[in-house]
């Protein structure tokens, strides 16, 4: 057992961090510190600074475009990314499609579909979920029908996230039917602009607008775009899913956000002193503090996991639990430390996607305060999306103790 | 960085392991602690034959090159195992103590003797009022003549029933120092205690206790103190994960044999979501304990932040773990002569001793170590 940080991995740090800031323009980033979901030009504009470096997507294999960084560095490079407030690019194209494109597409996929996710000109979303089938995925029923050289999309996914945004979707449809229900699914690329194809928004309890229902009415799709074999789109979406095991853990956004508690706190007048003096609020801060640490550790531990090893799928079973409940309680414990304005609904002062068009607001200026009632709301979601903790608790049970 | 054990760790993780196998099953151990002693000298001798006593302590400092690890590596064991020999008192407190203090003839020799398995040694340092806080001591020295006169009342002196000699922090008007003191000194009264979990510790108190010998002079103990109680943490961290390890295997096991309503009981979800949860605080632990460990062995920043850090989570994680071991076996759970109760004793200990979580929060939170350094400065830079 050896726990130093290797002095070439220390440098690389700083490299990335020199890099993020001479390079992060200053309204980019002044607008990232507020906690709504980023807007499409300024990911695009940042994703473009990204990768003219190189570093769009240092995850993928380097032939397409990404590096051969070590798991650690990738690491690294993101926690930089969180540490600056960067904004938070397509994390559904560069994260879930792209290594299924990579190691599933055709080679007329990989070259149609990468680029474009690179040079940050074409969005994606994700249309698994369906209104009968969240946790019981498979059990979808959205169906693509071969009619010459053509699918035909018909059904209806929910919960697609940014497809407002998006370009393009890719979605898992049946397209076998007397078959067992994983066998059937196909994982399609549709052109989210085709005809039949409609987008209703789905307000969410933080007043954001970043979910949709998408429905499919007799939609074509050229059977090139289905991506593999068909019937496979299940173990595609499990590779996806199990592709990157510590992004679920979220702790460079949350480390971000503890830090935020304690700026939030070292300011805010409580009495005739600050907040971070409450000896109460400050132990509930280092509590927080502390379990992130470990998870911080327990991220540490997969990513340095070799061929082989024992034991390290219980590990990465349990990051997405904890990870997301602390992200959680991060964004609450900053609403805490807001005090009054705690509890204020905060639109977006930029005007993005105002649900209430009153004009009404907190009257807070630091932009460290800005949106923390929005995303303490979303938080909500952090324990139900990505499989409900419900059920990774159950593959624990199962998988790793047994039960 | 590299979370595997090197071949010779892996060796001493599988000769303790070994021997807890072989020596301590529960009628064993039952033996054991009704003894005088409360353990066995015979097994202090063989842990001093295997070179367990010195595997945590560098070459330079007596010992056989090894660190912390190797001692976490040893207590874990010993926490799947219920090990009751003064391993902690010995082998981390004192020693580790020692180590840290400059080297010096009467050091040396102590170290060497301890570490041979001839001198059995104690750490007097916790006093009744401190309730875990290292920096507090009242214990006080005074010079008389050539020498150093104590007076005062240490709690909770873990093995001093059955040491030879103490290791006395106490203060004079210069700061802390550390004394020598042998446990059979007329002059200072013991009243011997079990802890819950069997294992033995004294009160001790001192009226006018002679010391001949100075270990380190007052002003200059506390950085060997703060070492050796840091020694301590990551070493009951290590054992109370080896306990939680053990209390979740025997816990899911009695789920998959014990029926109730015409089935086992691992198929009720409530139950395995519960064993999902124990886990998950198991394995964040074991995370937690290797951030401690780094901390102690390399380079730190704050090594007080995260020490209580690892305490804190470790604390917390004991008791659930300890706890819903004894809930989810029922009644039998509650039965003295059933193993998983002693499981839950340990745990319910190490997350008390040295400071509870709430002790460890606080020193967190005086100790701010914010991660990359803080966001206030970048806020100003912008």
């Amino acid at each position: 057992m050896e726990f130093s940080l290797a002095p070439e991995d220390e440098a690389f740090r700083m490299e990335v961090r020199a890099f993020i800031a001479a390079e992060l323009p200053a309204d980019i980033a002044r607008r990232a510190r507020h906690d709504y979901h980023c807007v499409r030009d300024d990911v695009r504009r940042w994703m473009r600074i990204l990768n003219k470096k190189g570093w769009g997507a240092p995850h993928w294999p380097e032939k397409f475009g990404g590096t051969s960084w070590s798991p650690l560095r990738k690491y690294i490079f993101q926690d930089e990314l969180r540490r600056a407030r960067a904004p938070v690019v397509d994390r559904c194209a560069l994260d879930l499609l792209g290594p299924v494109l990579c190691a599933f597409g055709s080679p007329a996929q990989q070259a149609r579909f990468l680029p474009p996710v690179l040079s940050g000109d074409e969005w994606w979303c994700q249309g698994f979920s369906e209104p009968n089938s969240g946790s019981d995925l498979a059990s979808l029923r959205t169906r693509a029908d071969l009619d010459g050289d053509h699918y035909v999309v018909n059904g209806q996914k929910i919960w697609t996230s940014e497809a407002h945004q998006a370009d393009w979707i890719f979605a898992l449809v049946r397209t076998g039917q007397n078959v067992k229900p994983q066998a059937g699914i196909s994982f399609l690329l549709i052109d989210i602009n085709t005809p039949g194809i409609t987008r209703r928004p789905i307000w969410s309890i933080d007043e954001g607008y970043t979910l949709n229902e998408t429905f499919f009415d007799n939609v074509r799709v050229p059977a090139e775009n289905l991506l593999g074999e068909p019937g496979k789109g299940w173990s595609y979406a499990k590779y996806l899913l199990s592709h990157e095991r510590t992004t679920s853990a979220v702790v460079s956004h949350t480390k971000r956000d503890v830090e935020q508690v304690r700026y939030i706190a070292e300011r805010a007048p409580s009495g005739s002193g600050k907040l971070i003096d409450n000896p109460a609020f400050a132990a509930k801060l280092a509590r927080l503090e502390a379990e992130v640490i470990a998870l911080e550790w327990a991220v540490m531990r997969v990513l340095h996991t070799r061929e082989g090893d024992a034991g390290a799928d219980g590990v990465a079973s349990l990051l997405k639990v904890r990870g997301s409940e602390l992200s959680e309680r991060a964004a609450l414990l900053a609403a805490e430390a807001l005090g009054d304005y705690g509890v204020v609904a905060m639109p977006d002062p930029e005007g993005h996607y105002i649900m209430h068009k009153d004009g009404m607001g907190p009257p807070l200026t630091d932009d460290e305060e800005i949106g923390v009632t929005a995303k303490a709301m979303f938080r909500r979601a952090t324990t139900i999306y990505g499989g409900a903790n419900e059920i990774q608790r159950m593959i624990i049970a199962k998988s790793v103790l047994g039960l | 960085m590299d979370f595997k054990l090197t071949t010779e760790q892996q060796a001493l993780a599988d000769n303790v392991a070994r021997f807890c196998a072989k020596e301590y099953d529960f009628r064993a151990r039952r033996q054991l602690l009704e003894s005088a002693d409360g353990f066995s000298r015979a097994h202090w001798a063989t842990f001093a034959e295997l070179g367990w006593l010195g595997a945590g302590l560098p070459e330079t400092a007596g010992g056989f090159g090894g660190g912390a690890i190797e001692n976490a590596v040893v207590m874990e064991a010993f926490g799947r195992g219920l090990v009751l020999e003064p391993f902690l008192a010995t082998a981390v407190l004192s020693l580790q103590t020692l180590a840290a203090l400059p080297a010096g003839e009467v050091r040396d020799r102590l170290i060497e003797s301890a570490v041979a398995g001839q001198t059995l040694l104690a750490l007097a340092h916790g006093e009744p009022t401190a309730r875990g806080d290292v920096d507090h001591v009242e214990t006080q020295a005074t010079q008389s003549g050539n020498g150093w006169v104590l007076n005062g009342h240490k709690s909770l002196v873990l093995g001093a029933p059955s040491a030879d000699s103490l290791l006395v922090s106490a203060r004079a008007k210069d700061g802390v120092g550390l004394f020598l003191v042998p446990r059979q000194d007329a002059s200072l009264r013991l009243k011997p205690y079990r802890t819950l979990d069997n294992h033995r510790a004294a009160d001790v108190w001192f009226s006018n206790t002679r010391v001949e010998t100075v270990l380190a002079p007052p002003g200059s103990a506390m950085p060997a103190l703060a070492t050796g109680l840091d020694h301590g943490l990551t070493a009951v961290c290590a054992e109370a994960i080896g306990a939680m390890d053990a209390a979740i295997l025997m816990t899911r096991d009695y789920l998959k044999t014990r029926k109730q309503f015409g089935t086992t009981l691992n198929n009720f979800q409530a139950l395995q979501h519960r064993m999902a949860d124990m886990y998950v605080e198991y394995e964040l632990s074991r995370s937690i304990l290797y951030q401690g460990l780094a901390a102690l062995d390399g380079p730190a920043r704050n090594r007080g932040h995260a020490m209580s850090a690892m305490k804190a989570v470790v604390s917390s994680a004991a008791l659930f773990v300890g706890r819903q071991s004894v809930q989810l076996h029922g009644g039998i759970g509650m039965t003295e002569e059933y193993a998983i109760g002693h499981y839950y004793r340990r745990l319910f200990v190490i997350a008390n001793q040295f400071g509870g979580e709430d002790l460890h929060l606080k020193r967190m939170a005086t100790n701010p170590t914010p991660f990359w350094g803080g966001i206030g400065e970048q806020v100003a830079a912008s």
